[in-house]
């Protein structure tokens, strides 16, 4: 019942996974419900990055496509076990991002946001050309998630799956905010200076997170890969890193739960407007840029400013 | 040595756009800070109204001046009412409205003039020309040309008049420049205007070479923002050569290297640039940005 006080938003997250299903009328709908739980995964880890350490990755679809093409690539051509692809595809990753972290992460605003994006385009980009290995811009299949001699198919097994993973993300991160190691994020966020003054090793603490967000993006790209079992380059592309931003910032920056309703609002989304051709890419780019105007800190952190504290 | 001209050739017609969008971003990123990721909208707005008046019967220089006055009213509209509302956000609160302003603009020629690919008439003629051995597009000249002349006008305009030397106060301090007297809100609707030209015209130069279609303004304001980095963020002079550089090491990657790696070029040397002299190659540090 502690966990109630400290973290009530955690419990009613769980709760509300829990119920869900119940609630879910058809597959369809699972469908939905799976996609936007792995997506938020992914936002909850880009965030961390993003609203805590004020570092931006426009390069994070990127981390993500390596994880599903690599688990993709380990299982279906070279027979592995899904679970040691999608270790290997996270460690690898991993590697990648520690070996960039240091240079990217010296770079500020737009530098910075440059550098990631050019990282995620060639990760792109080698994915659409290397079509032997690929499949190219015609994708390739990818079989089932199976551990222990069973496989994992079905709506409801894998909304279990991606629901109970989204759990733990979120308890992760914010145990992860709460702790020194989050202070010290936030603190660079604050100033960078003002942290390296009193002691913080500031590339030190980037460079983890940045390592952090990618691999968790790699885990979340290999069990998407299992999910839908077939891969397109697109998922590993520019836009969809601008997705992601973009369901970080509207849900709201700096929060765990905004995450959750980033990925919410902006998953959906386009399902609602799947009749529409290409008035869903204007809806995109009005509801970014409105939401940036009007709510620059997000929806969720915006809304308990107003509601739960008063005004600040 | 023919093969090398001929890759030269292609390689300076295709940096000449990389210019004049890197030049954009300069001109937006000096009068409000601000990295405008809907630089490569315009450049393909230019491109695909100048092919649709064209397409509708309009004598093509008509055609060419009304797609850039509409790629400015575009300028103009972004600026108005996307990034003035904003006021003094975050730089990342700013590149996310420019996107969004960028995904706009996409969304909407997507939705009134289609998917489909358009294309331009070269301005005069396609017999192409021969030089040493490689062949020239006339198209290459007029890119090249007026380039060349972009770049004079501009060097002359903040040189030389009031308008173009308030820019340059603004960009050095701007409540220095308003305390003197520069209205600096018009300043920064100019930029967006003048690189919103700046880019319409780039793209209706190559738009007779390379196809033209909603979706070409990702890539090339892309690249145009490599280019712009390259030189150092806010240098006129690094970004023509930074977009010159880049056209010419595309070019000679896919001729030599790999043409399917050719997009990847462009965002493999700008990593190194950044982790090796992260100001960019002609940007000084903590300086004046001009």
């Amino acid at each position: 019942m502690n966990y109630l006080k400290s973290h009530p938003g955690l419990v009613i997250l769980a709760a509300v996974l829990l119920v869900l299903p119940f609630a879910l009328p058809n597959a369809y709908a699972f469908d939905v419900a799976i996609r936007v739980a792995i997506n938020a995964s992914v936002v909850i880890g880009l965030n961390l990055l993003i609203g805590y350490t004020g570092q931006i990755s426009l390069g994070h679809a990127g981390f993500f496509g390596i994880g599903a093409y690599a688990s993709a690539i380990l299982t279906s051509r070279w027979g592995w076990p899904p679970l040691a692809a999608l270790v290997a595809a996270a460690a690898g990753t991993a590697l990648l991002a520690w070996v960039v972290a240091r240079p990217i992460l010296k770079l500020k605003g737009h530098y910075l946001a440059m550098a990631t994006l050019g990282l995620g385009i060639i990760i792109s980009i080698v994915i659409v050309n290397e079509t032997a290995w690929t499949g190219g811009p015609d994708g390739m299949p990818v079989s089932a998630l199976s551990a222990f001699g069973k496989e994992l198919s079905g709506e409801r097994p894998w909304y279990w799956l991606s629901a109970g993973v989204l759990l733990v993300v979120t308890w992760l991160a914010l145990n992860l905010i709460d702790s020194p190691a989050g202070r010290a994020l936030q603190a660079i966020h604050g100033s960078e200076v003002a942290s390296r003054v009193v002691g913080v090793d500031t590339s030190a603490f980037k460079a983890r997170i940045f390592v952090l967000s990618a691999a968790l993006a790699s885990v979340m790209g290999s069990l998407y890969a299992h999910y839908v079992g077939f891969l397109t380059p697109g998922l590993a592309g520019f836009f969809h890193s601008i997705e992601l931003v973009t369901m970080v910032v509207v849900g709201g920056m700096a929060s765990v739960y905004g995450c959750i309703f980033g990925a919410l609002i902006l998953t959906m989304l386009p399902q609602l407007l799947s009749t529409l051709e290409g008035w869903e890419t204007v809806a995109f780019g009005v509801i970014l840029m409105l939401t940036m105007i009007f709510l620059p800190r997000g929806l969720v952190p915006t809304l308990k400013n107003r509601f739960g504290r008063g005004t600040s | 040595m023919s093969q090398f001209l001929q890759f030269l050739f292609s390689g300076v017609t295709v940096g000449a756009t990389y210019a004049l969008a890197a030049l954009g971003f300069a001109l937006i990123y000096n009068a409000s800070g601000v990295i405008n990721f809907a630089q490569g909208e315009f450049i393909m707005l230019g491109g695909m109204f100048a092919a649709l008046f064209y397409q509708f019967g309009v004598p093509l220089p008509l055609a060419i001046v009304l797609a850039v006055l509409l790629a400015a009213l575009a300028g103009v509209l972004v600026e108005k009412l996307a990034i003035e509302p904003a006021g003094n956000a975050e730089v990342v609160s700013l590149i996310i409205i420019t996107i969004g302003a960028s995904l706009t603009i996409r969304g909407l020629v997507q939705v009134f003039m289609g998917k489909g690919t358009r294309s331009l008439p070269a301005f005069s003629g396609d017999t192409p020309l021969a030089v040493l051995g490689a062949t020239l597009l006339p198209q290459s000249l007029w890119a090249i040309g007026v380039t060349a002349v972009v770049v004079a006008v501009l060097a002359w305009f903040f040189g030389r008049t009031v308008v173009g030397k308030a820019m340059l106060a603004t960009a050095y301090n701007k409540l220095a420049a308003q305390l003197v007297g520069v209205n600096t809100r018009f300043i920064l609707l100019l930029s967006f205007v003048l690189s919103a030209t700046l880019g319409a015209v780039g793209g209706i130069l190559v738009a007779p070479i390379n196809y033209t279609s909603y979706d070409v303004g990702i890539m090339l304001g892309l690249k145009g923002f490599v280019a712009a980095t390259l030189g150092g963020l806010g240098s006129g002079l690094g970004a023509v050569v930074g977009g010159l550089l880049l056209g010419v090491v595309e070019s000679m990657t896919a001729g030599y290297v790999s043409s399917a790696y050719k997009d990847a070029t462009p965002f493999v040397l700008i990593l190194l640039i950044l982790f090796f002299r992260p100001q960019g190659l002609f940007g000084k540090k903590g300086t004046d940005r001009v």
